[in-house]
Parts: structure tokens; C-alpha cells; sequence
């Protein structure tokens, strides 16, 4: 595996790149340079460890789920608690490497993109934290679904932006954040919440994000005394799946699964598995799978979850697939809905909906496999914010 | 390098609209808004009316570089069945009966699913003259440049205001037709005002090229379009004249209406308007 990708041009294999208006291209170049330096800046990595550890709360654990393990009668699971992180998902880990980043560029104003509101809490927070003014783009369809993440977020300081084009969904909100960039390229820092976009954010966000996986890597030899046999997280743009895949990128005995949404099923157009169903194409700025029409028009896409609701995913998921290094499987709603409701009642954790879908994964891969398996779950996020959906799901009025 | 010295049809005609001592002007519309059948009315009745070039916007679903006023269009007009095959039909119905240079404006992705090379071919056949892609930076523009130059049609660059002279320089080197020339740091769409100092952006843009300079994002008065081409060959107006087909979509004085308009913003670009506008 080459793990010095992406090259100079901002690819992985054959994918990646920068397709964006040239009013974007100058600020490119200036985030590779800047990101480059702080790289290389032992005071930018020890600040940035700094708040992981103080701010966010790392390392993160790494759990044993022995009554689902029990439960299931398989394989053993291991659970990577993201969920315990501040604010309740893996998304702080990117936005306080890139906060530190935009703060180092003197850059004054932080924008983002939501889908499910993980990441704009997570924006919120950092850019409260760093006394920066912050707007928050969101579709209008995941601010009715996601309430209390938008209250949060307000809370925090941010101004969310509602955006009514298009499927009023994730996509949309990135193309209006894009849009807003555009308008205020001097002053203003794009924060981007996934492994997607235009180099090089495929590749700030995976480094930020891979300290989930540097850290799996070493507490499951310690506890376990052996690497994972199998490394599962679920896939919207990709960034849990990717911070923890990379660090065992090398390890060929350790089979990668990153598990997309089935929406209603993939043999509907409602589903939001994009490895699994899209072609290549372009999207928000890099060349990557995407879900589309024969025209090359974006295709409407479904989950019940909003994280991942979004046609597009990360470039270097594409190129791990076309290499063969991960594989990609999809999770419907409903088996994803039933992982929820398990791990609920047999660990005591209530988990994101996106995270959900990798638990149904792993669920049925566990009950195939022989005991002394270890598999290993990013749980990514916790499920405070979806319990209304589900509640809806389970036709259990919370109305007062 | 385009086929003959003298250049494309779409700088041929720019040359000839200065020579006469006039600006020349671009106008765009969004293909198949309300349809195309009314697209192709509209693109022979403005040339009729004083349009030199024809921008024909080939909808795609997530336009990162325009503003509502086209988002709204491309939307309107996906929403009508409108496929890219649909508008290089058009573009050969509007080629039989008029030699306007046309140029599409699309997104990339819609190009690389049709096949860039295909499309090159496809769209030249038709009777187009060029491509403007704004979301292809020359950095990924190898394939398509060179399927442009094979079919003999222009992939138009675009500079924006934050340009450095590094990338000018690999921008112009380029470059075929004519070189746009966004006013703005933004999306585009009407606004009161440009602040951006056109005079030195065109004027650090004609330093690295020969071709035409047009100027476009932002106008849609007359009087903006003739202070505008004090700094420029030519004027692009857009998201003003789309909006007017969506008031007066479905109305029979749909086609006049916009006609009128392009007059208008015509004769504020004739070579007595821009000097009495420079002598202001």
C-alpha cells in the first residue's frame, strides 16, 4: 500500500483532484502550503495534541463488547468509543486540527457544511473556543430532522444557514458553503468536515482523523495482544472509516469494511451507497464515485440517517476499493435501526445512526465467524441526536 | 492551436465588432429554461438583436459557481427533462438558421460522463464554437483542451480578481477565443456594484495574452455594461437576462421582451456610448 498518497496533483490513484472555480484555486495553494508547514511544526502537532487530550478528551477507549459479543454467540467485537469524545463524535478531531490550521492562516472566519449537525456542533465548538465567528450551512431537510443539533449550534455562537435548493440535504449545504467561500475567499476558512472536497482536504482531514486508528491500533494489541482480524466503520464521505483504516493500511491481515447506506434497500434508487451502486464522476471539487444519472445529473439519494445522505464519498475510498485494499458493503435502515436497538439493550450504548450502520455489519459478519475472531467497530458517534428519529421509526409519540 | 492563424469564430467575431470601434457583447442564457424550444427562439432572436456571442448554460444539478438566479434556472429546467444530448440539439437548430458564435457553459461532471473527447466532437459538429467550464482549472484541463483543439473549438478560460501572475501566465498560455474575466470574487448574479479595479485586472491580463478580454459576473444595466467596456472587448450578461425569461415564461412577449433588453445593453456598447461614458 502507498501510503505517501496523495501525489502533488492531489490524487490517489486515479482519483482525487481539484475541480473548483478558479476564485478557489489561490486558496488552495495557500492551504497546502500552510498545512505543509504545520506538518512539519513540532509546536502545531504538540498544540494539537494538547486539545485532544485536555479539550477532547483522548485517547479515546477501546471497549470489549462482551454482552453483544455474548449476545451475537461470534466473533468478538471491539467497540472504539468516538462517542465519548466532546461533543459526542469523532467530527472534533478534524475540526480542532483545522481551527489550529485556519488560526496559524489568520484567518478570522470559520464556514462549514452539516448533514446530520456532528459537524457543525463540532465547528461550533472549536470556533467558540477560539473566539471566531462561525456560520454553519445546513439543508433545510436535516434542520427538520436534526433539531436539537441546530439549537446546539446556536448555542455555541454559529449563525445556521439554511439551505432550501436543491434536495435541501448535505450536498446542498456544501455547495452553498462553497458558494459563500467563494464570495469571502480573504478572510474566511473553509472548514470541510469529510475526507471529500478538493486536495488537499482529502488529505488534511484523513491525518487529522487518523489518530483514531493510530490508537485503535495500539490498545487492541494491548488488550487483545493481536491485530483485528476485521476494522468495520460506517461510510458517508468517509472520514471515521478513514482515520481508522489508515494506520492499518500495511497490516494485509486485517480486512478493511466500510459500510455505506442501503437507505430502503439497494435495489430501490433510495439508498446513499455510493461505492457500492455510484460511477466515477465529479463532485464538490475531487474525481470519486458518486451517485448520478446517465447525464451525469446528481442523483437524489436516502438514508435515515443525515450523515449519510450524501451521493458523493471521499477519493481515497475509491481508490482503496479499485485497489482492492477495503471493501465496501451496504446496511438498509432497517438493519441498521435493529443494530441501534441491540447495542442499546446489551451494552447500555445508544449509538449515532450513521455508527449503527457499521454495528449491522459487523453483527452479521460476527455470527459467521468463529469465536476467537476479533473485529473491530468505529463507533463513531453516540445516538442522543436520533433518538426522535427513532423514535418516529418505532411510532412512539415524544410530543409533551 | 486553433486550426488557422486567424483564430476562431468566436475571436473572429469579437475582432470585427472592434474594429468597428464597438464593444462586443456576450449574452447568456440557461438551455431548456423554460425549454429549449424556446431556447432556440431566444438565441436567434438576441443575435438578431445585437448579441455577438451566445452562451448557452447546460444545466447541472449542483452549480457551485452561480448564484440563485441560475441555480433557479438549471433547477427549472432539469426539472423540464432538459439532457446535454437535448441541448446539442438546440445548438444545431440554432446553427441552421444563424452563424452566432456559440459557446456552452457547463459543469465538468456532465462532460466527463458524455466522454470528453466525445463531446468535443459532438458539440463542434453541431455547429458550437467553445466550452467555458468553470469548474475545470487549467491544472485538469489536459484531456478536454486537447479534444477542444482537435474539433477545433475554444475551451475558454475564466481569471478571477485573486488571479496571481503565475497562474495568469498558465492560464493565458492556454487560452482560446477570448479570456473571461469574472469581476467579482463570487458566485455569479446582478449586483449594484463592481469594486474589483478592472482596469488592472484586464490590463494584467492583456500583458500575458493576445486574445480578446471579456468581462462578465455581476452586470446587467446598460450604463454598468458601458463602464464595464472602458476596461474590456466585451461584456457577458447573464443571471439579468435569465431572470427575465423566468417573468416572462410562458408569456407571449417572452421572446421581444429579452430582445428588447439585448438592444438596449447593444447600443450602450456602440463606440459612441462607451467614449460618452469614458468622457463622463
Amino acid at each position: 500500500m502507498n501510503l505517501s498518497l496523495p501525489d502533488e496533483r492531489g490524487y490517489f490513484g486515479r482519483f482525487g483532484g481539484k475541480f473548483v472555480p478558479e476564485t478557489l484555486m489561490p486558496a488552495l495553494e495557500e492551504l497546502v502550503d500552510a498545512y505543509e508547514q504545520a506538518r512539519r511544526d513540532e509546536d502545531f502537532q504538540n498544540e494539537f495534541r494538547y486539545y485532544l487530550a485536555h479539550y477532547v478528551g483522548r485517547p479515546s477507549p477501546l471497549y470489549f463488547a462482551r454482552g453483544l459479543t455474548e449476545f451475537l454467540g461470534g466473533a468478538r467485537i471491539y467497540l472504539k468509543r468516538e462517542d465519548l469524545n466532546h461533543t459526542g463524535a469523532h467530527k472534533i478531531n478534524n475540526t480542532m486540527g483545522q481551527v489550529l490550521l485556519a488560526r496559524r492562516m489568520g484567518k478570522r472566519r470559520i464556514i462549514a457544511e452539516t448533514g446530520a449537525g456532528q459537524h457543525g456542533v463540532a465547528t461550533a465548538t472549536v470556533a467558540a473556543m477560539f473566539g471566531l465567528e462561525c456560520a454553519i450551512y445546513m439543508g433545510e431537510e436535516d434542520i427538520r430532522r436534526q433539531s436539537l443539533n441546530v439549537f446546539r449550534m446556536k448555542l455555541l455562537g454559529a449563525e445556521v444557514v439554511p439551505v432550501a435548493s436543491g434536495s435541501k440535504t448535505l450536498k446542498d449545504a456544501m455547495n452553498e458553503a462553497m458558494r459563500d467561500w467563494v464570495t469571502n475567499i480573504a478572510t474566511t476558512y473553509y472548514l470541510v468536515g469529510s475526507v471529500a472536497g478538493p486536495h488537499p482536504y482529502p488529505m488534511i482531514v484523513r491525518d487529522f482523523q487518523r489518530v483514531i486508528g493510530e490508537e485503535a491500533r495500539r490498545q487492541i494489541q494491548e488488550q487483545a495482544g493481536r491485530l483485528p482480524d476485521y476494522v468495520i466503520a460506517c461510510v458517508g464521505g468517509g472520514s471515521n472509516a478513514m482515520g481508522i483504516f489508515h494506520p492499518f493500511l500495511e497490516d494485509a491481515e486485517v480486512s478493511l469494511v466500510g459500510v455505506e447506506a442501503a437507505g430502503h434497500g439497494l435495489e430501490t434508487n433510495q439508498h446513499a451507497a455510493t461505492l457500492s451502486r455510484g460511477r466515477p464522476g465529479v463532485l464538490h471539487g475531487s474525481l470519486s464515485y458518486l451517485l448520478q444519472d446517465d447525464d451525469g445529473q446528481v442523483a437524489p439519494v436516502h438514508s435515515i440517517s443525515a450523515g449519510l445522505d450524501y451521493p458523493g464519498v471521499g477519493p481515497e475510498h475509491s481508490h482503496l476499493k479499485e485497489t482492492g485494499r477495503a471493501r465496501y458493503v451496504a446496511a438498509t435502515d432497517r438493519e441498521a435501526l435493529d443494530a441501534f436497538k441491540v447495542l442499546c439493550r446489551t451494552e447500555g450504548i445508544i449509538p449515532a445512526l450513521e455508527s449503527a450502520h457499521a454495528l449491522a455489519a459487523a453483527m452479521h459478519l460476527a455470527t459467521e465467524l468463529p469465536k476467537e475472531k476479533i473485529i473491530l467497530v468505529n463507533l463513531s458517534g453516540r445516538g442522543d441526536k436520533d433518538v426522535h428519529t427513532v423514535a418516529r421509526e418505532m411510532g412512539v409519540s415524544l410530543d409533551e | 492551436m486553433n486550426k488557422d492563424a486567424r483564430g476562431s469564430r468566436v475571436e473572429m467575431m469579437l475582432r470585427n465588432v472592434l474594429a468597428r470601434g464597438d464593444k462586443g457583447l456576450i449574452v447568456y442564457i440557461t438551455a431548456g429554461d423554460p425549454d429549449l424550444d424556446v431556447t432556440v427562439e431566444l438565441a436567434i432572436a438576441m443575435a438578431d438583436a445585437g448579441a455577438d456571442v451566445l452562451e448557452l448554460g447546460v444545466p447541472f444539478s449542483d452549480p457551485v459557481a452561480d448564484g440563485p438566479t441560475i441555480q433557479a434556472a438549471s433547477q427549472r429546467s432539469l426539472a423540464g427533462g432538459t439532457t446535454v444530448r437535448g441541448v446539442i440539439r438546440a445548438v444545431e437548430q440554432i446553427r441552421r438558421r444563424s452563424d452566432i458564435p456559440l459557446v456552452l457553459m457547463t459543469y465538468f461532471n456532465p462532460v466527463y460522463q458524455y466522454g470528453q473527447e466525445q463531446f468535443a466532437a459532438d458539440v463542434a459538429r453541431a455547429g458550437g464554437d467553445g466550452l467555458i467550464v468553470p469548474d475545470l482549472p487549467p491544472e485538469e484541463a489536459d484531456v478536454l483542451l486537447q479534444a477542444a483543439d482537435d474539433h477545433s473549438i475554444d475551451l475558454i478560460p475564466l481569471v478571477t480578481p485573486n488571479t496571481p501572475p503565475r497562474r495568469l501566465q498558465m492560464i493565458a498560455a492556454r487560452a482560446r477565443g477570448f479570456i473571461y474575466c469574472v469581476s467579482v470574487t463570487g458566485v455569479t448574479g446582478e449586483r449594484q456594484r463592481i469594486i474589483t479595479d478592472l482596469a488592472a485586472m484586464t490590463g494584467g491580463v492583456r500583458a500575458h495574452s493576445p486574445l480578446p478580454v471579456a468581462v462578465g459576473f455581476g452586470i446587467s444595466r446598460p450604463d454598468q455594461a458601458a463602464g464595464v467596456a472602458l476596461h474590456c472587448d466585451a461584456v457577458v450578461v447573464g443571471s439579468a437576462l435569465v431572470s427575465l425569461v423566468a417573468q416572462k415564461a410562458g408569456q407571449p412577449d417572452l421572446v421581444p421582451a429579452v430582445c428588447a433588453k439585448v438592444s438596449e445593453l447593444k447600443r450602450a456598447l456602440t463606440a459612441e456610448e462607451v467614449k460618452g461614458f469614458a468622457a463622463l
